[in-house]
């Protein structure tokens, strides 16, 4: 079992976590100028990288607030844990 | 190949079995080859087979970074049914079995393909319609399918619990008699050695590190043995899909996850059917050695460490023993992880891709050992002729593009 560090709570076990998958991926501004491959793009491809990767958690059972993790995918070692970054536009 | 029979056991048994022969060759790569598949799993190998054998293809190479069935093919619970819900899945599947009935005879090799029946079972009314419409659908496209009440599948399986009392109560089952288990790693080996004999080349300890292209097209492919030159580049490996997608420069809908499975220290027989349940999420058999076989469901999170974590087998170990309170003595002997290759709607893509003379097989997510010999199948016609069989046309990448999906997440007997 993971051991993740929720900005808001700190260290808590991974089964108090919901899955979010990958992070930064961003909602087109404009999904109707798109073609649509370039939509399928967004809805279902995904880097899915061997190593590190940046990915979203939600604190289901604690402060059910989400926040970003990176996290090595071959070794599951957890390097960094943060706070959303606030953007202008409609990215999460 | 020299076939395997009762005579060549009884005159090799004459010479204390000093004189079998190898399997399968261990050949250097060539520089040039018509074929080149990635992944000496049982999809791959059974892809270089069918090939070689349905298309007359005979310059082919297989690549294995480690050895042949060393990844998911030899980590499954072997489980083989095909009553998937949708007729573009359970077509595919229904291809698949109708090709293990006859497949140890034509392989000349026991896979061991035991035909003892599946049971799906339903723990809530909902579960019990759910059933009821996919028997329905399963016998539309004439597949074999059935559903059972409780008391039949307490004659056929004394040791489950079907207390009304219980947390979660079975109300019925489905049923394909016609559904069952192989031994997976007779697999690899069976479509190694046939393949084999048709003159493929099977290398293991070959990775793949680059994908040469020419304009548009596969020119050849990098590997920890040097260049090798080809037209033609088939990929099978399941959970890294994504990383040799990447090495073409292609982006897949996929998500790689670990999944794992246990066995008990072996018993005598108790268990001559196999037993799945959604609701609880666990599947269990009997492996012929007396081992119970028993499978879990993914890790929540992508990762690629063929290992997972101990509260997913404690969850479904809770619903075992649900099931079998009796196997709440029953010591776990060991317990793997394998990483499976999850798409957004639980389908397989075998496929074309945009670049010319390199196709795909993977997304087979929680379910790909069944579909063995029909992946390789339909995936060594689509390589051969340049476009894919009516049985797996739907299951090209560009279903993410018209949103044509196949959605078989909770629809095909288990929750994936």
């Amino acid at each position: 079992m993971l051991q993740i560090s929720c900005p808001f709570c700190g260290d808590r076990a991974e089964s108090e976590f919901s899955y979010g998958g990958e992070a930064g991926i961003a909602r087109p501004s404009d999904p109707d100028a798109l073609s649509d491959a370039q939509w399928a793009d967004y809805l279902f491809m995904r880097k899915n990288p061997r190593g590190k990767h940046r990915e979203l958690w939600n604190h289901a059972q604690g402060c059910r607030r989400w926040f970003e993790v990176e996290r090595d995918t071959v070794t599951y070692a957890i390097s960094a844990s943060r706070k959303l970054a606030r953007r202008d536009n409609h990215n999460r | 190949m020299k076939k395997y029979s009762a005579l060549s056991l009884l005159t090799n048994a004459l010479s204390q079995n000093r004189n079998w022969s190898e399997a399968w060759r261990s050949p250097e790569p060539k520089r040039q080859y018509d074929v080149v598949i990635v992944g000496g799993g049982g999809h791959g190998l059974a892809t270089a087979y069918y090939l070689a054998k349905e298309h007359g293809v005979r310059n082919i190479a297989v690549l294995e970074k480690g050895w042949i069935g060393g990844g998911n093919t030899g980590r499954n619970t072997t489980i083989v049914r095909s009553n998937y819900l949708w007729t573009e899945s359970s077509l595919l599947y229904e291809k698949s079995l109708k090709l293990w009935e006859g497949l140890s005879q034509d392989l000349n090799y026991n896979v061991m393909f035991s035909q003892r029946g599946v049971y799906n079972l339903g723990h809530s009314l909902q579960d019990m319609r759910d059933i009821e419409r996919r028997v329905g659908a399963n016998r539309l496209n004439g597949i074999d399918a059935e559903v059972v009440t409780t008391e039949q599948i307490k004659l056929a399986v004394p040791l489950i619990n079907t207390s009304p009392r219980s947390r979660y109560p079975i109300l019925g089952a489905s049923l394909q008699r016609r559904a069952g288990v192989a031994r997976h790693d007779a697999v690899a080996w069976g479509f190694a050695r046939a393949a084999d004999a048709l003159g493929v080349d099977i290398i293991q300890q070959c990775e793949v590190t680059g994908i040469n292209r020419d304009g548009g097209r596969v020119s050849g492919i990098q590997t920890t043995r040097g260049t090798i030159n080809t037209n033609k580049v088939g990929v099978v490996v399941a959970g890294n899909a994504s990383v040799l997608a990447g090495m073409a420069g292609l982006r897949m809908p996929i998500e790689s996850h670990p999944l794992q499975a246990l066995v008990s220290e072996p018993m005598k027989p108790v268990l001559d059917t196999v037993i799945m349940s959604n609701a609880v999420h666990g599947y269990i058999s009997q492996s012929d050695k007396g081992e119970l076989v028993i499978g879990a469901g993914i890790d929540a999170y992508t990762g690629y460490g063929q290992r997972g974590s101990f509260q997913t087998i404690e969850h479904t170990l809770e619903a075992i023993i649900e099931l079998f309170p009796m196997f709440s003595r029953v010591r776990m002997l060991r317990q793997w992880g394998g990483i499976v290759d999850i798409c957004p709607d639980a389908c397989p893509i075998i496929s074309r891709t945009s670049v010319d003379g390199l196709y795909f097989n993977c997304g087979w997510g929680t379910g790909g050992f069944k579909a063995t010999p029909g992946s390789g199948w339909t995936f060594a016609h689509t390589i051969a002729r340049d476009e894919p069989h009516e049985l797996n046309a739907p299951f090209e990448l560009r279903r993410f593009e018209t949103g044509a999906l196949i959605d078989e997440h909770g629809a095909a007997a288990v929750a994936h």
